[in-house]
């Protein structure tokens, strides 16, 4: 017997992980018809479900991929696995995001500093003073 | 020769007043900027009452963020020279004369006034002063130049050290790894020594057990900072 022989997967686990792969990528997709998600970041989770979901229908390559890592008994771990490097992968890219987003907002507040404090030093009334002009002892606001 | 002095402040109300009148003790023709981070006390007006330009940040950024704003005024209006002072009264504005000279003779873009090139003067708990030693140690062997204190934020800078930090300057310990972006950028550094007095108002920020994470941080900051590529000197952009 081959010492890589493996077991097989339990098919109401192919189906349940099928299932679950389907419900994300209807989720997702929901997400960017409704404009909660942009594209740029959908792809991500949409290739995780696509792959999750390959995975799971296609049990023979499931099963021959346990093969190759050397898992023996319980094929469905290689999902396991799969899943949670595309989690890491799609967190990995968030905080690389949010990096970005945060050095933007850094460059955002330094200039409007600067340029509130040109308007200001123009007698204009700045952003601020104008949301509570009387606070900031401001010229009045036109009424229209 | 026009001069602003840049003293970013973060609830300093009790000591910003004293800071501006004695930068213009020193000298009245420099220009005070205060850049007040956000605070929730009277800082920035006190900063004005006292005859400061303050510029207001509209949420806290942090002291790297915070000069790097008082840089970018000073690069958008043209200054000759930043000088930098913090806005808790650590230092004393009268020291800046040594570093002027060392910047305004051409032998440094950049002086620092250095707690430990010298003079005594100044105390720190064991522990923060072994992590501004660490720090030190590192950045004089990335640089392969002796840098006895990372950590102040009393410099005098000319033009090109601030359009280079106008552009690009590090967030959360800022002094350290500007240390070493310095030296990519082949500009020239020089350490003078100087006194500074206890906090009077006010409580470091950093402190405690974030003494260990903001060192953490910082050698990862200097380490791949000094890996990174970007490091182009001024002139040959």
């Amino acid at each position: 017997m081959n010492v890589l022989a493996t077991g097989q997967t339990p098919l109401t686990i192919s189906i349940a992980a099928a299932v679950a792969s389907l419900l994300l990528l209807l989720v997702v997709f929901e997400l960017i018809r409704s404009r909660r998600l942009r594209e740029r970041y959908a792809l991500l989770w949409l290739l995780t479900g696509l792959v999750l979901l390959a995975l799971s229908l296609w049990r023979g390559g499931l099963n021959t991929m346990a093969g190759w890592f050397g898992v023996q008994t319980y094929p469905p771990a290689v999902l396991f696995a799969v899943a949670l490097l595309f989690v890491l992968a799609v967190l990995l890219h968030y905080s690389t995001v949010i990096s970005k987003l945060a050095d933007q907002n850094v460059v955002l507040a330094q200039r409007l500093a600067l340029v509130e404090l040109e308007l200001s030093a123009r007698g204009a009334p700045t952003p601020a003073q104008l949301l509570e002009p009387d606070a900031a002892g401001a010229p009045e606001t036109p009424v229209t | 020769m026009r001069k602003v002095a840049i003293v970013p402040a973060f609830d300093e109300q009790g000591a910003i007043g004293g800071v501006i009148d004695e930068i213009a003790a020193f000298d009245p023709t420099i220009d005070v900027l205060v850049v007040d981070d956000a605070s929730g006390d009277a800082t920035a007006a006190v900063a004005v009452s006292h005859g400061a330009t303050v510029l207001r940040l509209p949420f806290n950024l942090g002291i790297g963020g915070a000069v790097q704003a008082g840089f970018r005024y000073a690069a958008k209006y043209d200054y000759d020279i930043a000088m930098r002072v913090d806005g808790d009264g650590q230092h004393d504005p009268s020291e800046f004369a040594s570093l002027l000279d060392v910047v305004l003779a051409g032998d440094a873009d950049i002086c620092v006034g250095s707690r430990f090139a010298g003079t005594d003067g100044f105390r720190s708990s064991a522990a923060r002063r072994v992590g501004i030693r660490i720090l030190a140690r590192t950045v004089s062997m990335l640089t392969g130049q002796r840098v006895t204190d990372t950590t102040s934020g009393f410099q005098v800078l000319n033009r090109r050290a601030v359009e280079l930090f106008a552009e690009d300057y590090p967030h959360d310990y800022p002094e350290v790894e500007a240390a070493v972006m310095v030296h990519k950028h082949r500009l020239r550094l020089v350490e003078v020594p100087v006194r500074m007095r206890e906090r009077v108002v006010g409580r470091s920020s950093i402190r405690g057990a974030r003494t260990f994470y903001y060192m953490a941080k910082v050698m990862l900051a200097i380490l791949i900072g000094s890996l990174r590529r970007r490091a182009t000197p001024l002139e040959e952009r």
